[in-house]
């Protein structure tokens, strides 16, 4: 019962701190979009929180740069548990053009564990609210994980 | 003290006009103000539970002790800040329902709890280790010594007015003078009290301690999880227990009828919507511009206050 009252705290309150792991900006702007009052993500209590302190999210955008990976390490535990890693655009889902770079760690699976990727170079707001939502589990998945296992 | 006495003590701390109570009608005062900021910025604005879904989060999450942070002052100022706005509020509350119940020297007791929040901010900021914390601690700190000045005058007025430091004698001295505000010394001190009141609860023009934009939460930077769910819950319970002092002090008598204490209801109601457009309205001052504000203008205001009060006006 209380663990199903703190779920259900956990999805209307999302507090997401925004990180910029060697993005180009474009994933930035649309983030910041999503957080206007166009869109208005306060109506689903979701917050662009300043410190990671208070991040229950990572909304991480960019490639990784080898030289940011160690602060983006950092600023994963300073998050406290439970928390959600999101990344946003091309670059985070797979290196975008640059995943083939010595400079970059090719995507954000390189470095921390993803709970979604949100890909799109940019991704529209609608794309972010979206997966956001599907990340809390508030929209079903389109797709489900599978595995092939060879008979 | 019997048992009885010491059971009924317990319930008005922790459940009717303590703790529970005053949790709960402050952070749904807290989505008010949220609401109506959203309107003032023509948004739809949270759900009503948003702020109760937030505090829930909160203490669901764990609670990180930074590395070199000083553990007891960091973990000890939540709870101070919790237990100096709870007996505030039970102080507060239990003056307006029953005036009877006031012991002598309750709103001298009242002043000091009503201070504990900001300062248990000061402790955990200047505990956390963390810069940000640490720039805080000393904002907030200059604040405390500018702000509560400019409030303990104005109390002081009303003490000097009513020649008495108990607030069943302050009600009683409203009920048959009239309320303390048609007085020009009561007028005065109320609107120094309502900028202290501002700057007490921590709102724009006077959120210089926080800062989100600047200081990333100030203190509250390097809270998470429960310590911050219940500096939170301590902001809540000071946006019931501050407001309503200041219509019991200034607003006029209460009588123990029902119409009265929806009048009452309604006078801090009003107290609270001054305060809530004051703060979506403003933007935030620098703490050179406050201290000049509060010391200058402010402290010649509640001076002036004083005298009146003291040659009977």
């Amino acid at each position: 019962m209380t663990n199903r009252i703190l779920n259900w705290c956990f999805k209307k309150s999302i507090w997401v701190y925004h990180v910029n792991t060697g993005s180009c900006n474009g994933c930035d702007i649309e983030i910041l979009d999503v957080l206007s009052p166009y869109y208005d993500v306060e109506r689903f209590g979701i917050r662009l929180v300043h410190t990671p302190r208070h991040a229950d999210a990572l909304l991480v955008a960019g490639p990784v740069t080898r030289q940011v990976r160690e602060r983006v390490l950092r600023l994963y535990d300073a998050v406290p548990d439970p928390k959600l890693v999101i990344g946003v655009g091309s670059c985070t889902s797979g290196g975008g053009i640059w995943h083939d770079s010595y400079a970059t760690c090719g995507g954000l699976g390189n470095v921390l564990p993803v709970n979604i990727y949100i890909p799109g170079c940019p991704p529209r707001p609608e794309a972010i609210l979206y997966g956001v939502a599907q990340a809390l589990g508030i929209v079903p998945k389109q797709v489900e994980a599978q595995a092939y296992i060879e008979e | 003290m019997d048992a009885r006495q010491l059971l009924l003590g317990t319930f008005y701390t922790l459940v009717f006009p303590g703790f529970l109570f005053t949790a709960t009608v402050g952070l749904f005062l807290t989505w008010v103000d949220r609401k109506v900021t959203a309107i003032v910025q023509s948004r739809k604005g949270p759900p009503w539970y948003q702020p109760y879904a937030d505090i829930g989060k909160l203490l669901a999450k764990r609670m990180l002790i930074p590395h070199g942070s000083k553990a007891f002052g960091f973990l000890i100022a939540p709870l101070l800040a919790v237990t100096g706005a709870t007996l505030s509020a039970v102080i507060v509350l239990l003056a307006v329902l029953n005036p009877e119940s006031g012991f002598l020297g309750d709103l001298i007791v009242l002043i000091y709890l009503s201070a504990l929040p900001s300062i248990a901010l000061v402790i955990g900021g200047a505990a956390s280790r963390s810069p940000f914390g640490a720039i805080g601690a000393g904002r907030e700190m200059n604040m405390i010594l500018s702000y509560e000045a400019g409030f303990l005058l104005s109390m002081i007025t009303v003490m000097i007015k009513t020649q008495s430091i108990l607030f069943s004698d302050i009600i009683a001295y409203q009920n048959t003078n009239g309320a303390m505000v048609f007085s020009l010394s009561g007028l005065i001190a109320f609107v120094v009290a309502m900028f202290a009141m501002q700057a007490k609860l921590g709102f724009l023009p006077f959120d210089i301690a926080e800062a989100e934009s600047e200081l990333i939460g100030g203190p509250l930077a390097e809270y998470s999880g429960s310590g911050l769910a219940l500096f939170r819950l301590s902001r809540a319970m000071t946006f019931v227990s501050i407001p309503a002092w200041l219509a019991l002090m200034f607003l006029g008598g209460i009588e123990q009828t029902p119409l009265s204490l929806l009048g009452f209801l309604l006078k801090f109601l009003a107290i609270l919507t001054v305060c809530i457009l004051v703060k979506i309205t403003h933007a935030r001052l620098k703490l050179d511009q406050a201290l000049r504000l509060f010391w200058g203008k402010i402290m010649i205001a509640s001076l002036a206050a004083i005298i009146l009060a003291l040659i009977g006006l």
